[in-house]
């Protein structure tokens, strides 16, 4: 190697070292705060001590009553979201895929547009809809709101999915006789699957994060979301803000997060890009 | 994925088969008709009485009382006994203008950041090295946090008096004093871009990684061959073929950052400099009870991205839905 390829894989390293360093340090520092209680804290130390992990963070918030019921909350509510969301997406998608018909394109943009549009801009309107069906300062509230973004972003995601399978094994279920019907469940299913995981799995995370409705449409502390419980989780007096116990929370609810993410990396990315990127 | 293509037209619907055509067309009506009435129901409907509302002076507790307005939440104007005009409405509200500054300010630098460093990520994911995969797994990371811990962290990290960003630029001797970055005025939109950035910069490099990806490797063979400089190279060839994808990308991140609520929400809570028209909007809605004002803003936020849509697909002949490759 010459002195100049020398010089220019070493900045290149050492620019991947800074991506590594910025992208993590955050999280990292996160969890370091979690471990520190009373005046250690304020203290700022950039390596652990191990022999000195304080759980006390961890034990105030999961023994609090309304943090593990914030949890349960988002899990119910996302896990409803992304079951309907799919539900209802799988056959529209095999249609928006599969079936030529005129306005298709328009549909396509039209879904896109839903998915894509300002949330505050429906606000209103689904706050009356909301108080009219009785639901509001339920999970059903957050539920039903989610769909606007979910159900959107599945069609999407799974429309292009579907596309990309080869037709071959559609047209000779068709040439047996198959309906639509038993294309979908018996033809599709089987292959579509991990696509429904990948969907399944961004909707689970775009629900579980949702800020904007679970903030509105919940006022009391037992119907909170985990979001909303992160944000407006407060000390004995206004100006003292329980850092200690924020950065726990926020470890306990974004570690699944992470793991889900890192394990379904690939996954996770070709749906992130089936989204985008088409061409 | 472009050799998918020929699939859809091979299976164009010319063939004869018109009692299948039909018989399919029907189904599709039928899969489609459930998420169709979800969505207006979900969507459209509340679209729709949101942009009504913001025409009458209804209020928060009272949802059914109110009355038609007319313009008098976007714009009026009374003249006054000295015969100086009084303007009143959105459209003569500081406050409203005000958060449109913050929201388009914000938008720009943020996605224009965002693009810059996303390009350079995926450029640097796309060349082969060791441990590779690990910059790839710890760039997710951001991307797997929810927004509001995000704020939460930062603004820990951002704290005045304990955090560990003063503490660095003290200890380097940047700054002289701790600075009070979320609070203060004229650092309170810098925070916000920042930690905006680092959240959203993953999203950004892996879209145009995805992009970068379906450039044929033979391309850059020939170009070595050639003997042409990589930086050239990098200006003739990359980037004008990777324009469609850095395109898309940008819309989806644009309307993400003109659409900005918790973020800004969390780490600079009733700061004037960062307040974005959802944030008034909101506030007006829910927290003041000026239940037609805040709608009247909302529906101005959603007429400006509409337009705004509309323009960029128009001019940069974006093709969003795939359909025109096929």
């Amino acid at each position: 190697m010459t002195a100049r390829a020398i010089f220019w894989n070493t900045m290149f390293y050492i620019a991947v070292a800074i991506v590594v360093v910025v992208a993590v340090f955050p999280f990292y520092y996160a969890v370091l705060t979690s471990f520190k209680t009373g005046t250690a804290i304020f203290r700022v130390t950039y390596l652990p001590d191990f022999g000195n992990l304080n759980w006390g963070n961890y034990q105030s918030v999961l023994s609090g009553r309304n943090f593990p019921r914030s949890v349960a909350n988002s899990v119910f509510i996302a896990t409803v979201t992304v079951i309907a969301a799919l539900l209802l997406a799988v056959t529209a998608s095999y249609a928006l895929s599969r079936v030529r018909f005129r306005g298709r394109g328009l549909l396509l943009m039209t879904i896109l547009a839903v998915s894509m549009f300002p949330q505050i801009a429906v606000l209103a309107g689904l706050f009356e809809l909301i108080n009219f069906l009785g639901l509001y300062n339920t999970p059903w509230a957050l539920i039903l709101s989610y769909t606007i973004f979910t159900l959107p972003f599945t069609v999407w995601v799974l429309t292009t999915f579907m596309r990309d399978l080869p037709v071959e094994i559609e047209e000779a279920a068709i040439v047996d006789g198959a309906s639509p019907w038993v294309i979908i469940t018996k033809v599709f299913m089987p292959l579509l699957w991990p696509a429904l995981v990948t969907t399944g799995l961004l909707a689970f995370i775009g629900a579980w994060n949702e800020f904007l409705f679970a903030l509105t449409f919940t006022i009391t502390e037992t119907q909170r979301t985990v979001p909303v419980a992160i944000a407006l989780l407060s000390g004995a007096s206004q100006q003292e803000i329980p850092w200690g116990p924020i950065m726990a929370a926020s470890v306990i609810v974004t570690v699944p997060l992470i793991v889900l993410v890192l394990v379904f990396q690939r996954k996770i990315v070709a749906g992130l890009t089936a989204g985008g990127v088409k061409g | 994925m472009t050799t998918t293509a020929t699939g859809a037209a091979a299976y164009a619907p010319d063939r004869g088969e018109t009692g299948l055509q039909e018989q399919r067309a029907r189904a599709a009506f039928w899969f489609l008709a459930p998420m169709l009435l979800m969505l207006f129901f979900v969507a459209a409907w509340p679209l729709l009485r949101s942009i009504w509302f913001s025409f009458t002076d209804t209020t928060l507790n009272n949802l059914y009382g109110g009355e038609w307005a007319g313009f008098q939440n976007y714009l009026t104007w009374r003249e006054l006994p000295s015969g100086r005009i009084r303007w009143g409405g959105t459209l003569a509200d500081p406050a409203w203008w005000n958060a449109v500054y913050n929201t388009v300010r914000f938008a720009v630098i943020s996605v224009g950041l965002e693009t810059l460093f996303g390009l350079l990520i995926a450029l640097m994911l796309n060349a082969e090295f060791k441990g590779r995969g690990i910059v790839r797994a710890a760039i997710l990371i951001p991307w797997a946090i929810p927004t509001i811990v995000s704020a939460r962290m930062w603004g820990w990290m951002l704290n005045d008096q304990f955090g560990i960003i003063n503490h660095m630029l003290l200890s380097v001797g940047l700054i002289d004093s701790p600075i009070a970055w979320t609070a203060r005025a004229d650092t309170a939109m810098i925070a916000v871009i920042v930690v905006d950035v680092w959240k959203t910069t993953p999203f950004m490099a892996l879209l145009i990684l995805a992009g970068l990806q379906m450039i044929p490797r033979d391309m850059y063979e020939s170009a070595r061959i050639d003997g042409i400089h990589p930086v050239r190279v990098f200006f003739r060839v990359t980037l004008p073929l990777l324009k469609p994808a850095i395109m898309v990308a940008v819309i989806f991140r644009l309307l993400d950052a003109l659409r900005i609520f918790d973020l800004i929400y969390v780490l600079t809570p009733n700061s004037s400099a960062t307040k974005t028209m959802s944030i008034v909007a909101r506030e007006n809605m829910i927290d003041f009870n000026r239940f037609a004002y805040g709608s009247a803003q909302s529906t101005l936020l959603f007429a400006i991205i509409f337009l705004f849509v509309t323009l960029y697909i128009w001019l940069g002949r974006v093709d969003l839905t795939g359909e025109g490759r096929r």
